[in-house]
């Protein structure tokens, strides 16, 4: 119980170092751009805003955005009986409540789990995993996802998904706005040699916010996260095959131009969609968010 | 250094303890209470199903009278049972019995292509892999649970307030591993 309960405490404490890591950068961004404008405190009071709005809308309806991102549906005990009774059993095994189901109409083969906190999670898995997977497989799935909600992994990745995604979206505005010269056309006439500096700087930091905010998103889902989410699945079912039989087949079902291929979300998923692409995208995923898969099944073998 | 604090530093050290330890030892009970629960209402929803099951199995089954006798009469126990020695008892029975009769289903094809007997099977296989997963949570928190209650120093406050060990819920050994690999479901497998 211990080194769940400690890895609990330091999901939350990260979980704070990225909120604050946020402020900073949505601060800054709000500061420069209100100088490129010429009212640098505006620009800093509407960056707070949209702070305080981005993160109660990614602390209350995040697992609704990710859910939506990944064109999820939810479904009830009626529509899909196997996979929500799986999903049950697992809830007891962890000693959780119930999360809701959701699916997601691919053939590709993968699953994730968002939420706060495990009163509200949700669990999603692709039509290809309900149909590719035996019991004993899908069991393992979904104990490893039930496992990430138990040890609050969820709380993190999902908040994550959402600022990080926002803010990706909003410096490719930025940046767009500033190239075509949309900013300071009110200010031209005042527009002066040190206006024009404060620009390029300006562009050169949103330039590098959206990579920044990419390698961030990876590090805060860990390895260590993933190899924990797995000994926890295996402890829930007691039967570490399932799961590792499990692995293996999702990594080898992984296809090139995968529908599930979405930077923002990859890390979310069991095994990384992006794993089926380009040999170089493929070795950035596999020394990003997730461990190897093979590591990972030799892990669980091994128990 | 006055050490006239240390006599209240060690009082307060050992009010401490006390308090925490106490607290701890409601929260594996009520952990353990609740568990117990878990699987009780789950024993419940598999014994509704059963007169259900049977009324369906019956008009094809003509040679496995014993097996579905055996299913109610576990279903009997389970109703008079009062302990939870009793209620595993009648778990085991039921559980037993009813891993019997998927597998001798095989043989009736008329009732494999049933409806309402697959249904019913997919329900009843969920049920029994979800009793599976709460037997193992309760019987987790009893061996904490009584973990804390023998090991020194907690068992003198455990003592002290009057924690009892609990019993773990049973299960004849050879079913635990096997059960969860059960291939039934409606067809879902490959």
């Amino acid at each position: 119980m211990d080194p769940i309960i400690s890895s609990i405490t330091s999901n939350k404490r990260r979980t704070l170092i990225f909120f604050f890591l946020y402020a900073v950068l949505f601060a800054a961004i709000g500061y420069l751009g209100g100088i490129y404008m010429g009212e640098p405190i505006l620009g800093f009071v509407i960056a707070a805003i949209i702070f305080c709005i981005l993160f109660l809308v990614s602390y209350f309806g995040g697992r609704n955005v990710v859910a939506s991102m990944a064109n999820a549906r939810e479904v009830t005990k009626q529509q899909e009986p196997f996979l929500y009774n799986t999903v049950e059993g697992l809830s007891i095994a962890a000693g959780k409540p119930m999360p809701k189901v959701y699916i997601i109409e691919s053939e590709v083969p993968n699953a994730f789990a968002a939420g706060r906190n495990p009163e509200n999670a949700i669990i999603a898995v692709t039509r290809g995993l309900l149909n590719r997977m035996n019991r004993q497989e899908l069991e393992g799935v979904i104990a490893h996802e039930m496992a990430h909600i138990a040890n609050y992994d969820v709380l993190l990745a999902t908040v994550a998904v959402v600022l990080a995604g926002a803010i990706v979206y909003a410096s490719v505005i930025m940046r767009r706005m500033a190239l075509f010269g949309g900013f300071g056309r009110g200010g031209g006439s005042r527009r002066s040699g040190q206006s024009q500096i404060i620009g390029i700087i300006f562009l050169i930091i949103v330039a590098i916010i959206a990579p920044l905010f990419a390698q961030l998103l990876r590090f805060a889902i860990s390895r260590q996260r993933e190899y924990l989410a797995d000994a926890t699945a295996a402890d829930f079912t007691g039967y570490p095959e399932g799961l590792a039989s499990a692995l293996e087949k999702i990594t080898a079902m992984q296809v090139a131009k995968s529908p599930l291929d979405n930077q923002a979300l990859n890390g979310l998923y069991i095994v990384n969609p992006a794993l089926g692409a380009t040999t170089l995208n493929r070795a950035a995923a596999m020394f990003s968010t997730h461990p190897p898969a093979a590591e990972r099944i030799k892990r669980l073998r091994a128990m | 250094m006055d050490f006239g604090y240390i006599f209240p530093a060690i009082i307060i050290f050992i009010f401490a303890f006390i308090v925490y330890t106490y607290n701890r030892l409601v929260g594996l009970r009520n952990m353990a209470d609740t568990a117990y629960a878990n699987i009780d209402t789950l024993l419940q929803k598999r014994f509704d199903l059963v007169p259900n099951l049977v009324e369906t199995v019956k008009g094809y089954m003509r040679h496995e009278q014993e097996l579905l006798d055996k299913i109610t009469k576990a279903r009997t126990d389970w109703l008079k049972a009062s302990t939870l020695s009793e209620n595993a008892g009648a778990d085991n029975l039921a559980a037993g019995a009813l891993k019997s009769l998927f597998a001798v289903a095989e043989n009736y094809p008329d009732l494999k292509a049933n409806q309402n007997f697959l249904m019913l099977q997919e329900e009843l296989v969920g049920i029994e892999n979800k009793i599976a997963y709460a037997r193992q949570r309760y019987n987790r928190t009893v061996m904490v649970l009584n973990m804390v209650i023998q090991r020194v120093p907690t068992n003198l406050i455990a003592n002290l307030f009057k924690f009892k060990n609990r019993e773990f819920f049973e299960v004849e050994s050879d079913r635990v591993r096997s059960l969860p690999q059960v291939e039934l479901g409606g067809g879902k497998e490959k």
